[in-house]
């Protein structure tokens, strides 16, 4: 079914009657061409990219909750393409040009809005790092503009420019960068990988992978066995428990991550902001809460939650940034598991096992990821050659050194990127 | 304004008048009123907009659970969104707008959404604003983004103080009705440290909105006369006005106490709130039960409540909502409200009842198997239509409404650590479920003990276990008699009728909505609220999540249980981010740390920057100086024409000491230390584990088995924790002890041609160059006596030391060199002229030290030793981190001397375009040397020691500059080191 603004006023003149299920609920088949591991963004898209631009629709997705609800429903939204590292340069910048065709290419509404992401600098040496990744932003074809403190300013008249421990210099300001609602990303592409014959398989839990002679045959599943040639593993914060169903020990650590949303409020910050001083980070959604996150909690975990010393961390940075935000009050924290790696950039890769395929490390910039994730794995999957613009994400890079993109410059300490 | 629905009794001080405003118009009410009761007292039953249609909403609640009830409160920079009437005490003078409308709250033009309801359904957004695709950013986002939100922030810095604490108690209760009283009481009488929260300002919670009787007393002076005694237990703390927020690990709770909130502004010094972490070694939640509605068409309007809260305005605040009343319940606790207000002289017209069994009328008119299935009143409730068992329709006209379909428990708290609450069928609710946080267990209606004795047994029975625990010895003493009414229930989700039904009233999800999701297979509890934004507003689904599920449950076939709910997360009740903050923000964000020559560099004018947490010296401005650069250039040439004096106490110093030492230094230096003899130091270079530098400096061997490290000022907190880390973890069998002695050493450096001759003047020793060569250290005397320590060493290429001395003598050191000095003509320097020497040098720095280059980048691969194992040696040798055509730091000049160079640029070939490809490299520091009289700069070039000689481009795009630069060394100044061994 094609969604419209004319189909929403006729189903609103006919009783709504006429929307049909965003998806199937299928029961799982016992052999499919392929089976992708975990129904997140990162999952539900590469079905879609491989029934799309691959013609493989033979394909089953298994998640063991609801579709969407790992780290794709649980994020601060941002949609950036300023790295600076090759590898990750590319990479992020095919990503945004799908996100900028999103909305048509799937015919759902994800509300990626570009309303400029403003990096903030405090210091000589900060600047001259945020000209370096500029220059990479725009040598990659990316936009890129410097902004002195008047110029923030301008743009972001409410930050404490006088009364601040660290006064800000400038920021780096990327207009392209923005925001997309989470969930209806996750949505959008469960309805279109769906609609080309994909079965989407909900609260079916992975519990085996069936390796016979070196190459991949299927998986075991709390809703029974599954056989496949081609098994991709995209499972975020599960990435190393999952692997290791298959024998593999992943340079993955899984680290907890908390975000906030604030009650609704009137339009009051209109880009994204980025506080590099504090490690704060905040936009305001279309819905008008304001949504923003700091750093991991720093302790290993898979719980899904965090604690108190963070949650004032984050919250001293904005009012540091921004003290218009004291009385806005925080209406629900969460928090999500992340696959933080060893140098905080992804691997799209195959295995040491024939058809089976590792799509993981995402640390906590997984969001802006999904669309060049799910279409570079594709392709991977589908033609066992890497995409163009994942050609770096290697698993071996750790071994020979070679290409490791590590933005932050924290090394092989997973909760420090 | 006359109080028109002011009635008897009530827990209000009638002996004072407060006067507040509302929208404008001036109201009365009394000490003990909220906001909201105040206002239904005037007969004001319209407060709100919802967020969606802006239909005109009342209060729905009598609590914090109130999703209707919003307003701004206060004015100016003080103005607070979102505020809930029905829990803002009110105070004289208060100020309250409504929000969300425009340009009226009774004349809201965006009320036309509601009009256009047919097609503003659940997830319509979803499926339209995608033509013309430029559209979306242009048209539809800023018209959306405009008319969504709630209230308003003043855009104003928060004026407000915030503070933070902490509190530790054997036995922390949540909530202060019967369970939490008799829990408190039992726990306090055996002399357990407690801690009573509860958020409201009175305590006794339902006790206070009920006619209940405890023994002989009312259950309000049974909770008042607990309290008395409460307050009188030195191991009892009270703490009214504050709301557990959290439950966190290892029993820690987050609780906000509102200090200030009920008077018109803070005291000078008063924080407005506190944010408590509050160790608590049991907790006993008792936080009550929250009244759920029912679905019928149109449930929503003002006048509308649920029936508990219709009770509590009448009991404890002394209103009547409405004169002419009607109750519609499915329980037998919603007939309470009944009795309660006919009692109170209110004209109770119905109590409609669902079930054919109710309890007794009594002289109330029951309208049994009824529904009630329309309501009119476009700005408050006028009139109802009734559907009786047998099909008939009946008009009633009605003021209000009370409606109860039953009480949730509160166990959200419970469910903070993800376990999940379970469904009970006696009372159709869910409780609290097992794999809650270790040491909290819920009593009373929290725990589904909905009775006022049940609440006191089980505040009891959960004390005496906490006793127990604890090894206290508690007492059971006879409970006082109190009702203890079954709860009979008959479920009612919704009335089966056509019209707009609403379940989560703030986001106006109606059962339509639900029933949308589910027509598209959003059925899972979690794509029901995201879908559809169930539970997604201020009340956080308090009041209609678990009728959404049911509802949900009920298309779908499955049970309730079966449905689930969704995850409870903190806060329990929103928290304004000024209290979790506190003090930590403007100029106290984060610590100053002060150098010890910062008074007198202040006294010298000098400009000050901030490097990591430290105020550093930036440059010394002399009378006549107008630009920065004159002070800086001044400051170098003197350095190298004669002497200069720059304090570098913020390098991190670690003293390390032990047998093991000179081995544990070679484990974690790249470079052999081993060999350092007693009474030299030598240049370190440290790798990461993943062969990475990670940093630098100079250590000296002060004796056998004692070592003085120096770190960067960037990593010093960094490199003390991994030097940390490999003596407990990775060798904890080394006879290692470290200590960070960065605040215990005042350290200056003294450099340029006559720093020995300045240093002769204070230091006690001989350190002629035979005595004190090149590289050496020791430790000495100064100024005849003062323990100080001296090492050879340089950063700026100069003859240098660097001499320390305890930090309470900082001060009078750079006192006494900057004397001493006088006749050299010696300038003291900041860290601009710093930068300058080191760049002048090659010496590499933070920008180089970025934490993504390896020692053969930087062009010390050399240093890197194969003959002995250390942390990185192995991983910086991987094939792909010893490539010939790698990065490698290189010097960079304009070809023409007044050609301007920027720090970030990046290296391109002369011609070619600024692509990828191209890309050779970047400029990683600039500087302006006074000696070269150009712009130079260090930077890393791919394949760069080849190229020395060669020219290129450097580009900054950013800025537009593009400058033809020559390679060269990075060695621009005395690059045999000549001078340093002067």
């Amino acid at each position: 079914m094609q969604y419209s603004g004319l189909r929403v006023i006729w189903e609103g003149l006919t009783g709504q009657k006429g929307w049909g299920p965003m998806w199937r609920d299928p029961a799982p088949k016992t052999t499919y061409d392929m089976v992708i591991i975990g129904g997140g963004g990162h999952g539900l898209s590469t079905a879609y990219y491989l029934a799309r631009e691959h013609g493989i629709t033979n394909i089953a997705v298994l998640e063991k909750g609801y579709l969407g609800g790992g780290n794709i429903g649980r994020n601060t939204t941002i949609v950036r393409a300023n790295y600076f590292l090759p590898g990750n340069s590319e990479f992020y910048s095919h990503s945004l040009k799908l996100w900028e065709g999103l909305e048509q290419d799937l015919n759902y509404n994800v509300m990626h809005s570009q309303r400029g992401l403003i990096n903030l600098f405090h210091s000589d040496g900060q600047r001259d790092a945020f000209v370096r990744r500029g220059n990479a932003m725009i040598n990659q074809g990316d936009d890129a503009i410097l902004l002195d403190r008047e110029g923030v300013r301008r743009y972001l008249p409410y930050l404490d420019f006088d009364n601040t421990r660290f006064p800000i210099y400038g920021g780096l300001y990327h207009p392209r960068g923005g925001t997309a609602r989470h969930d209806a990303v996750a949505w959008g592409y469960a309805r279109g990988a769906d609609q080309r014959g994909v079965d989407l398989i909900q609260n079916c839990e992975v519990t085996g992978i069936d390796i016979e002679n070196g190459r991949v045959t299927g998986v075991q599943t709390t809703r029974g066995a599954i056989r496949a040639k081609k098994v991709g593993i995209v499972v975020a914060g599960r990435s190393s428990q999952v692997a290791a169903m298959a024998g593999m020990r992943l340079p993955i650590e899984s680290h907890v991550l908390q975000a906030f949303v604030t009650e609704g409020l009137k339009p009051v910050i209109d880009h994204v902001v980025s506080f590099g001083m504090g490690h704060f980070y905040i936009s305001q959604s279309d819905k008008g809460g304001l949504v923003f996150g700091g750093d991991l909690d720093f302790y290993a975990s898979y719980a899904a939650r965090g604690n108190l010393p963070m949650v004032e961390h984050v919250m001293e940075a904005g009012m540091a940034l921004m003290p218009m935000i004291g009385k806005a009050k925080v209406l629900r924290s969460w928090g999500g598991i992340m696959d933080m790696s060893p140098d905080g950039s992804p691997m799209i890769d195959r295995t040491h096992v024939e058809g089976l395929y590792l799509n993981c490390g995402w640390n906590y910039g997984g969001f802006k990821a999904v669309p060049a994730s799910g279409h570079c794995f594709a392709h991977l999957m589908a033609t066992d050659r890497p995409h163009e613009a994942a050609t770096g994400f290697r698993l071996d890079r750790f071994a020979t050194g070679r290409g490791l993109m590590d933005e932050e410059g924290t090394g092989a300490q997973h909760n420090l990127h | 304004m006359s109080q028109s629905h002011r009635i008897d009794g009530g827990q209000i001080d009638r002996s004072r008048t407060f006067r507040f405003r509302f929208d404008g118009v001036g109201y009365n009410g009394h000490p003990g009123d909220t906001l909201a009761s105040a206002l239904l007292a005037n007969g004001v039953r319209l407060m709100g907009r919802s967020f969606k249609y802006h239909r005109p909403r009342g209060p729905m609640t009598a609590g914090s659970e109130e999703p209707n009830a919003l307003v701004e409160l206060r004015t100016g920079a003080r103005q607070e969104p979102n505020t809930r009437a029905t829990v803002a005490e009110l105070f004289d003078g208060m100020r309250a707008q409504s929000q969300n409308r425009w340009p009226s709250l009774r004349f809201d033009a965006l009320s036309v959404n509601d009009r256009l309801n047919t097609f503003f359904t659940a997830g319509f957004y979803y499926k339209t604003f995608m033509w013309p695709a430029a559209f979306w950013e242009k048209v539809y986002e800023p018209i959306i983004r405009r008319a969504a939100g709630l209230g308003s922030l003043s855009a104003k810095h928060d004026p407000d103080v915030y503070d933070k604490g902490f509190l530790h108690c054997d036995l922390l209760v949540i909530g202060a009705g019967p369970a939490g009283l008799m829990a408190t009481l039992t726990a306090g009488r055996a002399g357990l440290r407690v801690i009573l929260a509860d958020e409201d300002f009175r305590m006794g919670g339902r006790l206070n909105a009920e006619t209940f009787t405890i023994g002989d007393q009312s259950g309000a002076g049974w909770a008042e006369a607990t309290v008395a005694e409460l307050a009188s237990l030195p191991n009892v703390r009270l703490m009214p006005r504050t709301t557990v927020i959290g439950a966190f690990d290892h029993g820690v709770y987050g609780a906000v106490e509102r200090v200030a909130d009920h008077l018109p502004e803070p005291a000078p010094g008063q924080p407005r709130q506190i944010l408590w972490r509050i160790y608590a070694g049991r907790t006993v939640l008792a936080g009550g039960a929250t009244e759920r509605p029912i679905a019928f068409p149109d449930n929503d309007r003002p006048g509308i409540l649920l029936a508990g809260a219709l009770r509590a305005y009448a009991n404890r605040w002394g209103v009547a909502v409405g004169k002419r009343v009607a109750v519609f319940t499915n329980n037998d606790d919603g007939w309470r409200t009944a009795h309660d207000l006919a009692a109170k002289g209110i004209e109770v017209v119905a109590v409609i009842d669902p079930r054919e069994d109710g309890p007794e009328a009594g002289s109330l008119r029951a309208i049994r198997g009824g529904e009630v299935v329309a309501t009119k009143g476009r700005l408050g409730l006028t009139e109802i239509t009734v559907r009786s068992g047998k099909g008939r329709l009946e008009t009633l006209r009605v003021e209000a409404l009370g409606v109860s379909g039953g009480w949730n428990p509160n166990v959200n708290i419970t469910s903070h650590h993800r376990s999940r609450p379970v469904w009970d069928e006696d009372i159709a609710a869910f409780v609290p479920g097992a794999g809650g946080p270790p040491g909290l267990m819920a009593a009373g209606a929290a725990a589904g003990r909905l009775s006022t004795h049940g609440a006191l047994a089980s505040g009891q029975a959960a004390a005496l276990e906490v006793a127990e625990a604890l090894g206290k010895q508690a007492t059971a003493d006879t409970l006082p008699q109190a009702e203890d009414a079954p709860v009979n229930i008959r479920p009612l989700w919704q009335v089966a009728k056509e019209g707009r039904a609403w379940i989560d009233q703030q986001n106006d999800v109606t059962v339509k909505d639900v029933k949308l999701a589910h027509q598209e297979n959003f059925t899972s509890v979690e794509h029901l609220k995201r879908y559809t934004t169930l539970g997604m507003a201020t009340d956080q689904g308090k009041t209609g999540n678990v009728l959404g599920l049911a509802i949900m449950a009920e298309l779908t076939g499955r049970s309730i249980p079966e449905t689930g709910t969704t995850i409870y997360r903190p806060p329990y009740t929103p928290v304004a981010m000024g209290a979790l903050a506190g003090r930590s923000r403007g100029r106290e964000f984060k610590p100053f740390r002060l150098t010890p020559s910062h008074k007198w560099a202040t006294e010298q004018g000098a400009v000050f920057v901030e490097v990591g947490m430290w105020l550093r010296a930036q440059w010394f401005p002399r009378p006549g100086e107008t630009h920065w650069r004159q002070s800086v250039d001044r400051e170098v040439l003197q350095t190298r024409k004669s002497v200069g004096i720059c304090d570098v106490t913020t390098l991190g110093k670690i003293d390390i000491q032990g047998t093991d030492a000179g081995a544990f230094l070679n484990r974690v230096y790249a470079n052999t230390f081993a060999t350092l003899p007693v009474g030299k130091c030598r240049y370190g270079l440290m790798l990461r584990e993943d062969g990475i530098v990670y940093d630098d400096g100079t250590t000296a061997r002060m004796g056998e088995n004692e070592y003085v490290m120096t770190t960067t000022t960037a990593n010093a907190v960094g490199v003390f924790r991994h030097l940390e880390y490999c003596r407990q973890c990775l060798w904890p069998d080394m006879d290692v002890q470290i200590i960070s002695t960065t605040e215990a050493w005042a350290q200056f450096s003294v450099a340029g041609p006559n720093a020995r001759n300045l240093l002769e003047k204070i230091v006690d020793q001989d350190i002629s160059d035979a005595a004190f060569p090149y590289m050496g250290a020791g430790n000495v005397t100064v100024c005849g006596g003062l323990r100080a320590r001296l090492f050879r060493i340089s950063f700026s290429g100069e003859l240098a030391y660097e001499i320390a001395v305890p930090t309470r003598y900082g001060d009078a050191l750079i006192r006494r060199l900057v004397a001493e000095g006088k006749e050299f003509d010696a300038v003291v320097y900041g860290t601009e002229a710093l930068g300058v020497m080191r760049v002048e040098k090659g010496h590499v720095a933070g920008n180089e030290l970025n934490g993504q280059t390896t020692a053969l980048n930087m062009g010390l691969g050399k240093m890197v030793s194969k003959k002995k194992d250390s942390i990185g040696m192995v991983l910086s040798q991987r094939e792909g981190m010893v490539t010939e055509d790698g990065l490698r730091l290189v010097g960079v000049k304009p070809v023409k001397p007044d050609g301007k160079l920027e720090a970030g640029s990046h290296f391109l070939p002369i011609g070619a375009r600024p692509v990828l490809a191209n890309d050779g490299g970047w400029l990683t520091s600039k500087v302006y040397s006074p000696h070269l009289g150009c712009d130079i700069a260090l930077g890393y070039l791919k394949g760069g020691t080849d190229k020395i000689g060669q020219r290129m481009r450097a580009v900054n795009l950013l800025t537009g500059l593009d400058t033809e630069v020559e390679i060269v060394s990075p060695h621009f100044f005395d690059p045999e080191g000549e001078r340093l061994r002067g």
